[in-house]
């Protein structure tokens, strides 16, 4: 019986503990992948985010308040997504936000995480009208949204034809994954396509893509001047190897941000030499906050990604870059709820709401040039819209443009008529900005 | 005209790939009558500790010979520790096992390699053939005509080491009844053991031609969605049934999206092989080179 007791008391002091500790420290959830046909992508990005996370704490947390993560294995799956959020969301004192990096999770906790009044962010994915703050104001899509991207990639082919003008005439393809991640874009494609005069050709690829041969064919037969790929996963090298195969040239293949990593670019081999993607951050260590995650954080064995290799490629440096604006949330929450304390969820929507990095802050950060200055605000839950085109050498990604927008203010327009049109059918009444500081 | 050829050519091409996978398959149901769930993720496992081996400075031989031990390895051990307890067990245990099997190897081969993405460099090109191309205008890559020709050594191989030695009738004396095949003095174990040795080398081909062409990741283990409606249409326990269903199935998937999925807004090719599968299932439920089956009532 003594040792039941024994275990019965240790059991005790360590749930005692464990909510003491989770009183002086701010809890994240996160969702993460790190099996399954996914995995490599979620292993890169929860990575760079917990080896931010880690530099933070060694350099004392946010003002004195260290991060407390917990990892859920969601599998990229919605229901399994779902599940962990509910696990979670309770633990360690409550979570200050949630990040499923996956679209199909986050539309399964848009209306959960309102309910329950904790902060979603969707940096570079998901439903772009939830940037808009009026009608989605649990939801952050940070950084850009994917109706900015694709306006961004229009404005590129643009300026590679000689001025958006200059696309009166051409052909464009569109390849996309035949999803509501792939469908997403074409709302905007479709209206700038009328707007400036070029033919789209929509062709769906179904998940998950692994023959494309049929969709590269008929790229042939049409032979478009540019071919966008919306890809993701296996989809990509697929892509890239198959327009090889078939004879279209990689340099005029224009990915989405998701097509513009390493796992995508490694298994096409040669075929992928001079292809060009958008991306949202840039890749590499030579930002001041890569090379401090190098040193401190690797060089102390408290590293998360087990291939070395790995840091510094395009899905770390995204984990990395979620990492910041995250902390920099909470740390203007803290500038006004009170420095040094723990924030609540509501606390640290505000601070999302009130995100300022300028280009002199990330500079102070170390980050200057790993992404784009963002400023948040009540009706923008976005805050920059900016891409920069990048081109795979058959080594690395070389930089071709700086971070550089679309059409905004037409994006801009289509976003709050879509988000009214949700208000309208959801029976939202839109939050009154201008009364809120 | 050309276009429509070179459509075609390209569906049987994809064909032949769809056969390779749809071989493994054959194999397992000829010894057992088992539609063995874990294919897939054999071709994922022989794949990927292929590259894995390749990382550790191994020569592409050597990797290739130790990958293949390693195949063997695994064949035989689901023999002893999954299928010999299930002797005498009903079918559908022996297929659920395999849907316990596919599970676990997904998992170890992620546990021992990890879960990044590789490429897989077979030295062969993958590009249009410019003699080709010049007096044809039709694109054909030397990858496809080379796995075609693999394809087509391993079908003969197969065809010879099942037709020539005695292990085709035992196997289809294993594959009907356990018990009986015991009971004459039918080595199951051995036969078994045999044939899932001989599909973790299937597994190591398929594996290192799609690896090349798709990259060496964990979508390797959705090919195996490939097979099944090559496996209807071709017959659960036929080799060249294996082959001829998958140039149909490659084929007729690529006209149809080309020529029929534009007025239809794209996207049918998932689902269209199923439906061609379900017509065939409708006219001759054993497949086009499948056995009859007849039984006493």
């Amino acid at each position: 019986m003594k040792w039941f007791l024994r275990v019965l008391v240790g059991i005790a002091l360590a749930a005692a503990a464990s909510v003491a500790t989770a009183q002086g420290e701010q809890f994240i959830p996160l969702l993460s992948y790190r099996v399954g046909p996914y995995a490599a992508g979620g292993s890169g990005y929860f990575g760079g985010a917990i080896d931010y996370f880690t530099l933070v704490n060694m350099n004392g947390g946010i003002n004195g308040v260290k991060i407390l993560w917990e990892e859920c294995e969601t599998e990229y799956n919605a229901a399994r997504g779902v599940e962990c959020y509910e696990r979670l969301k309770t633990r360690h004192g409550g979570a200050s936000t949630v990040e499923p990096l996956s679209t199909g999770i986050a539309y399964g906790l848009f209306e959960r995480v309102a309910q329950d009044k904790i902060p979603m962010t969707t940096n570079g994915y998901g439903l772009a009208i939830s940037a808009d703050g009026r009608v989605f104001p649990w939801v952050f899509p940070l950084g850009t949204t994917y109706w900015d991207q694709a306006a961004a990639m229009v404005a590129y082919l643009g300026q590679k034809a000689g001025g958006e003008a200059k696309l009166k005439g051409k052909k464009i393809a569109f390849l996309y994954h035949d999803s509501a991640y792939g469908k997403e874009p074409i709302p905007v494609l479709d209206a700038l396509a009328a707007r400036d005069g070029f033919t789209l050709i929509k062709i769906p690829i179904t998940p998950p893509g692994n023959t494309q041969e049929s969709q590269w064919l008929q790229v042939r037969q049409q032979n478009p001047d540019y071919a966008i790929l919306w890809g993701f996963g296996v989809m990509n090298p697929v892509a890239i190897k198959t327009a090889a195969k078939l004879g279209y040239p990689r340099d005029r293949i224009l990915g989405v941000w998701w097509a513009g990593s390493e796992e995508d670019v490694i298994p096409a081999g040669a075929a992928a030499k001079g292809y060009v993607t958008a991306a949202f951050s840039a890749g590499g260590t030579n930002f001041p906050v890569m090379q401090e995650i190098v040193k401190r954080v690797y060089g102390a064995g408290k590293g998360n990604l087990e291939d070395k290799s790995r840091i510094g490629s395009m899905y770390h440096t995204r984990g990395v870059t979620y990492g910041i604006m995250i902390v920099e949330a909470i740390r203007q929450a803290q500038a006004h709820f009170g420095k040094g304390k723990v924030m609540t969820p509501e606390q640290v929507r505000w601070g999302l709401e009130h995100i300022d990095l300028t280009e002199a802050r990330l500079k102070a950060l170390g980050a200057s040039g790993l992404f784009p200055p963002v400023k948040t605000s009540c009706a923008d839950h976005e805050g920059s819209g900016m891409v920069k085109f990048q081109q795979w050498d058959g080594k690395e990604f070389k930089t071709l443009t700086p971070f550089m927008a679309g059409d905004r203010a037409f994006v801009h327009q289509m976003v709050v008529q879509g988000a009214d049109k949700y208000a309208a059918e959801k029976k939202i009444t839109p939050r009154d900005c201008s009364k809120e500081m | 005209m050309g276009f429509f050829f070179e459509v075609l050519i390209a569906g049987l091409l994809s064909g032949v790939m769809y056969s390779l996978v749809a071989l493994g398959f054959v194999l397992i149901y000829k010894a057992s009558g088992v539609f063995n769930f874990a294919q897939g993720s054999l071709v994922f496992f022989a794949a990927l500790t292929f590259v894995g081996l390749m990382e550790h400075h191994l020569s592409f031989g050597v990797a290739l010979v130790v990958t293949l031990l390693v195949m063997i390895a695994v064949g035989l051990a689901i023999e002893r520790f999954v299928l010999r307890p299930l002797v005498n067990q009903p079918q559908i245990s022996l297929f659920m096992a395999t849907i316990g099997l596919s599970f676990f190897i997904e998992g170890l081969a992620q546990l021992v390699w990890g879960a990044s993405v590789r490429g897989l460099d077979l030295g062969i090109q993958d590009e249009p053939i410019a003699w080709i191309s010049d007096r044809t205008g039709i694109n054909i890559s030397k990858f496809d005509l080379m796995a075609a020709g693999i394809a087509a050594v391993l079908v003969i191989a197969l065809a010879l080491f099942f037709n020539r030695t005695r292990i085709v009738r035992a196997l289809r004396a294993v594959a009907d009844d356990h018990q009986a095949a015991l009971a004459v003095g039918i080595p199951l174990q051995q036969i078994w053991a045999i044939v899932w040795a001989v599909a973790g080398f299937v597994a190591l081909v398929t594996g290192l031609l799609w690896g090349a062409r798709n990259g060496v990741q964990f979508a390797l283990t959705f090919v195996a969605l490939k097979a099944l409606p090559v496996l209807i249409l071709g017959g659960f326990e036929s080799i060249p049934g294996a082959i001829v269903g998958g140039l149909i199935i490659g084929a007729t998937e690529k006209l149809a999206e080309v020529f029929v999925g534009p007025y239809v807004g794209g996207g049918i090719e998932g689902w269209f092989p199923y439906v061609l599968a379900l017509m065939f299932l409708l006219v001759r439920p054993e497949g086009l080179f499948g056995e009859k089956i007849i039984r006493r009532i």
